[in-house]
C-alpha cells in the first residue's frame, strides 16, 4: 500500500486556499511598464520582443490564438486585459464595426511613413485610424511536383484533381477560403448570396471531398513534408518554409484567382496601456524589426526598406513574387450576415 | 500465485501490450527531440539544441509553470473535497437525498468539456471575475472533483463499517478512527483519485483555453498554438522533460515507500 | 428542503463534509449550465453572443433545415448522423479500453502488494505527456509511411500500407489511447479490494476459470467496470482533438459541432441546444442503466 500520508495533511487545504486567493488577485495587478500582446501562433520573433522590452523597459506578456474567428469570439465574449492584437484585414473591419478597437490615429505614428504604398489606402481601415500593417501574404495551395508534374496553376488541382493527387489533398479548415476558392473555380462572384450558384458549389464540394485526405489547417506543412499529403492549401510564407525543407514542393498561382490578405497591429478597446501599445506599433513599423518577423514567418513585411534585412533565401522567392501574367490576388472583405449564414450551411454540410 | 485459480493466462501479455501501446509514441517523441531537423519524419543528426531552445523560450517556460501550478493545486483541492464528500456519503446509513448528491458530484463527467468551457466563461464574465490563472483553477477544481471521487468512493464503499465501530469501541475519537483506520485503508483509492485528477487537469486544453486571460496560457494552449506548423522538436523536448520528471517522481515515491516499509 | 435543525449531530457532520463539493459544483457548474439552457432558447447575435429574444429555432434547426433553393423546411438527418457516429466511435473506444484495460488491471491487482503501485505509476506516466502531443505521436505511428506499416511490410504480412491515418477507425484508436488509464484505474481499485480466495472457493465448487470470472469476479467488481466505462465513454463522446487530428477533420463529431457553433459559425443558441440534447440523451441512458441495475439487485 502507498504511504502518501503526511503529504497532504489537512493544513495543506488552508494553505492551498490562501494560494488560490493570491492567484485571483494576481492578474489584476500593475499597469505601468506593461504590455499584453495577443497574436497568431508562430508569428513573432522572440528577439524582437526582447529588444522592445529592453529599449522601453516594458514587461511583455505574450499569448497566442489560432484564427481570426477565435480572436473575435474571445473578445466578443468579454475577455479583457490584452492591449495589442493582430487581426487579418476583414477582421479589422468587423472589429471596428463591433466597437472592439481603440482609435489611436495610427497614421500619425512617427514610423507610419514607412508603410508600403499599396497598404495605405485599404478598404478595412480608411485613413488608418485603428491599424498599422504587420505582415501580408496570399493564400493558394502547394503541390509536390515529384508526385504530379502537370500544370498546377489551376484550381482543378483541388476540385477536380488528377489521378496522382486523388486522396492526397489537404484542404484548410477555413470556411471563407474554401468556399471562395470554389466560387472562383466556378467563375462566380465571391461573397455571393445567389442560392442557385451556392447550391452548385455545395455539389462541387461534396464531390471533391471524396478526393480529399483531410480538412485541417494545423500541421498542413508537416503533412506536405512527410508526404502524407501531395497537395495542400497553403499561405505563401508557409509554402516557402515547406519548400526549404522539401524542394519538390511548389506554390501555385491559380489562373482563377487567389486571396490576398494583410494582418494588422491594432490596439484593443479598454486597453490600460495605450501609450505602450502605440510605442510597440511604432517600433514594429521600423524596417529592421519588420524584416526580423518576416525572416521567421516567410511573409512580406508591410513596410518599405525591409528588403535589406531579409535573409537571402527569401529575396526573389517564387512564393513572395507574383509571376508575370498572374491574376492579381484579391482582398476579401467580410460578407454580409445573410451570406455568412449561407456559407456556414455549406460548411456544415461539407463537414458532416 | 501463478498456478492458483486466480491466475488467468493472457493477462501478462495483454499488460505488456498495453504498456507497449502506451509507451511507443512517447519513445518516438523522445527520440525525435534529439533530431537536428525541424521535422518528425526525417532524421538529421543528433543534437541538444531543441532542449536549449525550449528552455530559453519564455512562452514554454511560463506555460509549463502555469500548468504544473494549476494541476497540483486543482488536483489536491479536488481530492480533499472529494474525500470529504465520500466520507460524508458512505460512513453510515444512506443519507436522505443521497442520490441527488451523487448525481451532482458526477455531473462534471456527464458534460462535454466544450459545454463546461463555454458555460464557465459566460459565468465568470457575468460575475465580473478577471480571467486568468484563478478562473482556470476554479474551473479545474470543479471538473476534477468527480475524477477524484469515483475511485475514493469505490474504495470506501468496501471498507467495512465495522472497522470504524471497532475503533470507536476502543475509545478512539472520530478523528483518530479516520486517521488510523479509514484513511490508511482508503489510501489506494485516494492516490488513484489524486492521480486521475492531476492528469485530467494537466491535460485540459478546451476549458483552460476558454477561461484564460492575459499571461495565463497553459502548456496545452501553447502546444496547440505551436501545432499549427506541426509537431516541433521543442514540443518533443519539453514532453521528454515532463516524462523524465515523472519517472523521477515515481522512482522517488517508490523508494520512499519501500524504505518506510522496511523500517516499520 | 432539508431542515438542518432536525438533523442529528452525526448527520450534521456528514452534511458538513458533503457541502464543499455541493457548493463548488453548484456554484461553478449548475448555475453556468442553467445559463446554457436559457441560451438555447434565444436567438444568435451576428458575431457570437445572443439576442434576448425567445426562440425555438435552435431546436428546430437540429431536425429541419430550409432547402437551399426552395427555402422550404425539410427534415434533415445531418445532425442525427453526427450523433450516431459519435456514439459509435465512443463505444468502440470504450470496448477497446475494456478489452485491454480489464486484463491489465487484473494483472496489476494480482501482483505482490509492494510492486502494485509501481505498475500503476507505469500506467499513468504516459499521461504526463500532453494529450495533443500523444495524439500527434499516434498519428505519426499509424500513418502510411509510419513505423507500424513499415514494420508490417518488413514482416511481409502486408504488401501495401494499411490506410489507418485520417480514417474513422483512427479516431476510435486515438480515443482508446487517450483514455485507457481511466479504465484501468477504477477497475484496479475495485479489484484490489476483491477477495481472491473467493475464486478459489468457486473453483472448489467445480467452477471453471471462465465461469468463476463470469459469475464471481466480474459481478463483484461491476462498480469499478461501470466507473471505468463511464470515464472513457463520456470524454470520448465530447472529444474533438482526436477527430480533428487523426480523422483528418473530414467528419464532425458532437464535440467539433458544438465548438464550431461557438467559434466558426458563431451560433451560440444552436451550440447550446446541441449540448442540452446531448446531455439529455446521456442522462436518460444513465437512468435506464441504473434502473436495470437496481432491478438485477432485487
Amino acid at each position: 500500500m502507498l504511504k502518501v500520508k503526511g503529504i497532504f495533511p489537512y493544513k495543506a487545504k488552508v494553505l492551498a486556499m490562501a494560494v488560490t486567493a493570491s492567484l485571483l488577485g494576481a492578474t489584476a495587478a500593475n499597469a505601468a511598464g506593461q504590455l499584453n500582446i495577443y497574436n497568431w501562433s508562430d508569428y513573432m520573433d522572440q528577439a524582437v520582443l526582447d529588444k522592445f522590452s529592453k529599449k522601453y523597459d516594458i514587461k511583455i506578456t505574450y499569448d497566442t490564438y489560432d484564427s481570426n474567428e477565435t480572436l473575435l469570439s474571445k473578445l466578443k465574449s468579454g475577455v479583457t486585459g490584452y492591449d495589442v492584437a493582430v487581426p487579418g484585414d476583414y477582421m479589422v473591419k468587423i472589429m471596428i464595426d463591433e466597437g472592439l478597437l481603440e482609435n489611436i490615429e495610427a497614421s500619425k505614428l512617427d514610423n507610419f511613413s514607412n508603410v508600403k504604398e499599396e497598404l495605405i489606402d485599404v478598404y478595412y481601415d480608411p485613413g488608418h485610424q485603428y491599424s498599422v500593417p504587420y505582415q501580408a501574404g496570399t493564400t493558394s495551395f502547394v503541390v509536390d511536383k515529384a508526385v504530379y508534374d502537370g500544370d498546377i496553376n489551376t484550381l482543378d488541382i483541388l476540385f477536380n484533381p488528377p489521378e496522382e493527387l486523388k486522396g492526397k489533398i489537404n484542404i484548410f479548415r477555413d470556411v471563407n477560403e474554401v468556399i471562395n476558392a470554389a466560387l472562383r473555380y466556378k467563375g462566380y462572384e465571391i461573397c455571393n448570396s445567389n442560392r442557385q450558384q451556392l447550391s452548385e458549389v455545395n455539389d462541387l464540394l461534396s464531390e471533391a471531398k471524396e478526393h480529399w485526405l483531410s480538412i485541417a489547417s494545423d500541421g498542413a506543412k508537416e503533412m506536405l513534408i512527410s508526404g502524407d499529403a501531395a497537395a495542400s492549401m497553403s499561405w505563401n510564407g508557409m509554402a516557402l518554409q515547406a519548400r526549404l525543407e522539401k524542394p519538390t514542393l511548389e506554390y501555385a498561382y491559380p489562373k482563377e484567382g487567389m486571396t490576398a490578405w494583410a494582418d494588422n497591429l491594432v490596439v484593443l478597446k479598454g486597453s490600460k496601456n495605450i501609450e505602450n501599445a502605440k510605442l510597440f506599433l511604432n517600433f514594429m513599423l521600423d524596417p529592421e524589426n519588420a524584416a526580423a518577423i518576416s525572416n521567421v514567418t516567410g511573409y512580406t513585411p508591410g513596410v518599405k526598406g525591409a528588403d535589406a534585412y531579409l535573409v537571402k533565401e527569401f529575396k526573389g522567392a517564387h512564393e513572395l513574387n507574383l509571376p508575370e501574367g498572374t491574376a492579381t490576388p484579391q482582398f476579401v472583405p467580410p460578407c454580409s450576415p445573410e451570406v455568412v449564414k449561407l456559407y456556414d450551411r455549406l460548411w456544415t454540410n461539407l463537414l458532416r | 500465485m501463478k498456478h492458483s485459480i486466480s491466475y488467468y493466462p493472457g493477462t501478462k501479455p495483454i499488460t505488456i501490450l498495453c504498456l507497449f501501446i502506451l509507451y511507443t509514441p512517447l519513445i518516438v517523441i523522445s527520440l525525435y527531440s534529439f533530431n537536428s531537423l525541424r521535422s518528425i519524419t526525417t532524421w538529421g543528426e543528433f543534437t541538444f539544441d531543441w532542449y536549449i531552445k525550449a528552455f530559453s523560450n519564455p512562452a514554454i517556460q511560463n506555460a509549463t509553470m502555469n500548468s504544473l501550478l494549476i494541476a497540483v493545486l486543482a488536483s489536491s483541492i479536488a481530492t480533499l473535497i472529494a474525500l470529504a464528500a465520500a466520507m460524508g456519503m458512505l460512513r453510515g446509513a444512506p443519507l436522505r437525498k443521497q442520490k441527488i448528491v451523487v448525481g451532482v458530484i458526477n455531473l462534471p463527467l456527464l458534460l462535454p468539456e466544450i459545454v463546461v468551457a463555454v458555460a464557465s466563461l459566460i459565468f465568470f464574465i457575468a460575475i465580473d471575475m478577471t480571467l486568468g490563472l484563478g478562473t482556470i483553477l476554479l474551473a479545474h477544481i470543479v471538473f476534477c472533483i468527480p475524477f477524484a471521487y469515483l475511485p475514493i468512493s469505490t474504495r470506501l464503499k468496501d471498507i467495512k463499517q465495522s472497522f470504524d465501530e471497532a475503533a470507536y469501541d476502543l475509545y478512539a475519537s472520530r478523528w483518530q478512527a479516520f486517521r488510523h483506520v479509514t484513511l490508511p485503508m482508503a489510501m489506494p483509492g485516494i492516490v488513484s483519485g489524486l492521480m486521475l485528477a492531476f492528469v485530467v487537469s494537466l491535460d485540459d486544453f478546451i476549458v483552460a483555453n476558454m477561461v484564460a486571460g492575459p499571461g495565463s496560457s497553459t502548456l496545452p494552449m501553447t502546444i496547440y498554438s505551436m501545432l499549427r506548423i506541426g509537431l516541433t522538436p521543442e514540443i518533443n523536448a519539453i514532453s521528454t522533460i515532463l516524462l523524465l520528471i515523472s519517472i523521477l517522481f515515481v522512482t522517488a515515491s517508490w523508494w520512499c515507500n519501500r524504505s518506510s516499509k522496511s523500517t516499520t | 428542503m432539508l431542515n438542518i435543525f432536525k438533523l442529528s449531530k452525526e448527520e450534521k457532520v456528514r452534511y458538513g463534509l458533503i457541502s464543499p463539493s455541493m457548493l463548488m459544483i453548484g456554484f461553478f457548474l449548475l448555475i453556468p449550465i442553467s445559463i446554457v439552457f436559457v441560451y438555447s432558447f434565444l436567438q444568435p447575435g451576428t458575431y457570437g453572443g445572443v439576442e434576448w429574444v425567445f426562440s425555438l429555432d435552435a431546436y428546430k434547426q437540429f431536425l429541419f433545415q430550409e432547402d437551399f433553393l426552395t427555402e422550404e423546411l425539410q427534415f434533415t438527418s445531418a445532425y442525427l448522423e453526427i450523433f450516431g457516429r459519435s456514439f459509435l466511435q465512443a463505444a468502440i473506444a470504450t470496448l477497446l479500453c475494456f478489452m485491454i484495460g480489464f486484463p491489465t488491471a487484473y494483472f496489476i491487482a494480482t501482483r505482490p502488494a509492494n510492486t502494485q503501485s509501481l505498475w500503476l505509476f507505469a500506467i499513468t506516466i504516459p499521461y504526463w505527456v500532453n494529450l495533443l502531443v500523444r495524439t500527434i505521436a499516434m498519428l505519426f505511428i499509424i500513418r502510411d509511411q509510419g513505423p507500424l506499416n513499415e514494420f508490417l511490410m518488413y514482416l511481409d504480412w502486408i504488401d501495401t500500407p494499411i490506410k489507418l491515418a485520417y480514417t474513422p477507425f483512427a479516431v476510435s484508436l486515438g480515443l482508446f489511447y487517450s483514455f485507457l488509464p481511466f479504465m484501468v484505474l477504477p477497475i484496479y481499485t475495485a479489484l484490489s479490494r476483491f477477495d481472491m480466495s473467493l475464486l478459489t472457493a468457486a473453483h472448489d465448487l467445480y467452477a471453471s476459470r471462465w465461469a468463476a470470472l463470469k459469475n464471481v469476479l466480474i459481478p463483484s467488481v461491476s462498480n469499478g467496470i461501470y466507473a471505468g466505462c463511464l470515464l472513457v465513454f463520456i470524454p470520448s463522446i465530447g472529444s474533438f482533438i482526436a477527430p480533428d487530428l487523426l480523422g483528418g477533420g473530414k467528419q464532425l463529431m458532437i464535440g467539433n459541432l458544438i465548438a464550431l457553433q461557438f467559434q466558426g459559425s458563431r451560433n451560440w443558441p444552436f451550440g447550446a441546444a446541441i449540448a442540452i440534447i446531448l446531455l439529455t440523451i446521456i442522462l436518460i441512458t444513465l437512468l435506464i442503466f441504473s434502473l436495470r441495475k437496481k432491478g438485477e439487485q432485487q
